[in-house]
């Protein structure tokens, strides 16, 4: 039995996860920890990178002291760590990394500087078991949209598409500000968009007409049709609960349309759906039921697992772990630009 | 008894091993380069316990530098020796990293200690002729420091925010602290094993952020 420490540290959240490789290969996760600093930047309407920073360095051994505690296990236990070293940003992902390599030397165990991407998808592992090859992962938060191929999460993993401008959790962001609810987004806007029309207003889908990169996602410009549509209504009262189930209508829509496409074309069975966002009421029922329609098993792990948190570090760590691949060098380094390609460094 | 002596407040990546009872440095490594905290720090550490033919289970202690600093480099000492701490089991002092290098630096005249706050800044402290802090860390202008420097009836500065800017004083020559100036400033309360204070950094300034006013139009009235 192998235990494996992850440390997550490249937005907001401070994760910190355990997790213990069976004899039989199988992962149970033992902990996950997560201090969140998401209260400090509501009043800046996102996350301010130097608030982010200071949060984590106050409360990364705290998180790793209460993980421990909650594991009934000592840090001398650990096997292997496991990072995010990347991407994300590079004051935020640097208190763990830093962290990370002193854990390492201390204990004096391999530690692997792993891609945050890719832990989104091994957070599924936790819950589901191993995953099929190939299978599609479509990741949406805050910081990230994107389709991956995953062929091998410890080895081989390759970008299908990604958003060209915002992230749909920042959209989520943007529109709730529009509409004056509150920061996140992301739960105001599924609230009100439960009790209005999704047919009320019809936003455009980006990135949808016959020459546009297929795969690719935009939503920038729905943004924008959202404030064009409140402020010509100006000094009316605005449907609130109309415009948010219609916003989120397009947001679902077009993220589902262009995973199950890219999953039918590219002969893939399995699709993963994870991030912040995978928790939104209206995504996860279309994603089935379109998912349901094209024939695809679609996985989506609990919300716990589908935010930032050190147990999805903690996985890929564990399959980095069972694959063999080569532990990081003490010189590791953050990099706040880390291709998702590279599952470590 | 030994202590790992860390700091990353300034351009420098300080690491050392020092016993605290002889206040000998067995070894050290430093390297000045302020984009290189994260990444050499802890190599720097392994480093100096190699050449020092020292293991980890032979560290007491940990002594870190908490600043001022500017922020970035500045957490990637603290979140290494934190852990480190953790991890061995061991306490971690914190040291103000002004009064560092400001211990080494005692002469029979009192001085300041300034280093680069960046954006035009210098952090600064006095200390009085035996070295006892006179002026807690502030963050200021260089002119608004020299303006002061009569009131302050301080001789000499140390520190590279005495090189940056001409503060009309001689320099000792240290620009950073060194892991023999961290480790002296926690010598009482490593030999004591006192109680260390709250690991906390002394950052000086709030953090650059600024709440959004009125939403902008995409459209014109
Ligand atoms: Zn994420």
């Amino acid at each position: 039995m192998t235990i494996v420490l992850g440390i997550e540290s490249s937005c907001d959240e401070t994760g910190i996860g355990i997790v213990r490789i069976e004899s039989d290969g199988a992962l149970t996760l033992l902990a996950d920890e997560v201090a969140s600093s998401v209260d400090q930047h509501a009043r800046f309407g996102g996350v301010v990178p130097e608030v982010a920073s200071r949060a984590h360095l106050e409360a990364l051994v705290p998180s790793v002291t209460r993980a421990f505690e909650a594991a009934a296990l000592e840090l001398s236990d650990v096997d292997a760590i496991a990072v995010t070293c990347g991407p994300g940003l590079a004051g935020a992902l640097l208190v763990g990394v830093s962290a990370a390599k002193a854990y390492a030397a201390a204990l004096n165990v391999p530690l692997y500087g792993a891609n945050h991407l890719p832990g989104h998808v091994a957070a599924d592992t936790l819950e589901h078991g191993p995953l099929p090859s190939p299978c599609l992962a479509l990741l949406v938060s805050g910081g990230h949209t994107q389709l991956l191929r995953v062929d091998d999460l410890a080895t081989k993993i390759t970008e299908v598409g990604s958003t060209i401008d915002d992230a749909a959790g920042e959209a989520y962001d943007k529109v709730a500000r529009i509409l004056g609810l509150p920061y996140p987004g992301g739960p105001p806007i599924d609230k009100a968009a439960r009790r209005g029309n999704p047919d009320a207003i019809r936003f455009p889908r980006g990135l949808t007409g016959p020459r546009d990169a297929k795969y690719d996602f935009s939503f920038s410009g729905l943004k924008t049709a959202v404030a064009r549509w409140v402020e010509a209504r100006e000094g009316q009262e605005i449907p609130v609960d109309d415009v948010a189930a219609s916003f989120q209508e397009a947001v679902a829509d077009v993220l589902t349309a262009k995973a199950v496409r890219a999953a039918t074309e590219l002969g893939i069975d399995t699709m993963v759906v994870s991030g912040g966002v995978a928790a939104n009421s209206r995504l996860s029922t279309l994603a089935a039921a379109r998912c349901a329609e094209a024939g695809i098993t679609l996985r989506v792990p609990r919300p716990r697992l589908c935010t930032d948190n050190g147990a999805m570090i903690a996985a890929l760590g564990a399959h980095l772990v069972k694959a063999q691949v080569r532990p990081s060098s003490l010189d590791l380094s953050a990099n706040p630009g880390l291709p998702v390609g590279t599952v470590t460094v | 008894m030994l202590v790992i002596a860390v700091d990353t407040a300034t351009p420098a990546v300080t690491a050392g091993v020092v016993n605290v009872e002889e206040m000998l440095v067995l070894a050290e490594c430093v390297t000045v380069d302020a984009k290189a905290h994260g990444e050499l720090l802890t190599p720097h550490i392994l480093t100096a316990l190699k050449e020092a033919d020292r293991t980890f289970a032979d560290i007491a202690a940990i002594v870190c530098g908490i600043g001022p600093g500017p922020f970035t480099g500045l957490r990637a000492g603290m979140a290494t020796a934190a852990a480190l701490g953790q991890a061995l089991g061991k306490p971690v002092y914190p040291v103000c990293t002004l009064d560092a290098i400001a211990a080494e630096n005692v002469a029979d005249s009192p001085l300041l200690v300034a280093s680069d706050a960046r954006r035009k800044e210098i952090y600064w402290a006095t200390y009085d002729a035996t070295g006892r802090r006179v002026t807690n860390p502030a963050v200021d202008k260089p002119a608004d420091v020299v303006e002061r420097i009569p009131s302050l009836s301080v001789e000499r500065v140390a520190g590279n925010g005495a090189t940056l800017y001409d503060l009309g004083l001689p320099h000792t020559g240290q620009e950073y602290p060194n892991p023999l100036g961290i480790a002296m400033v926690a010598r009482d309360d490593v030999l004591a094993g006192a109680k260390p204070r709250p690991f906390v950094p002394l950052y000086l300034r709030r953090p650059d952020a600024t709440e959004p006013g009125a939403r902008k139009r995409v459209t014109t009235r």
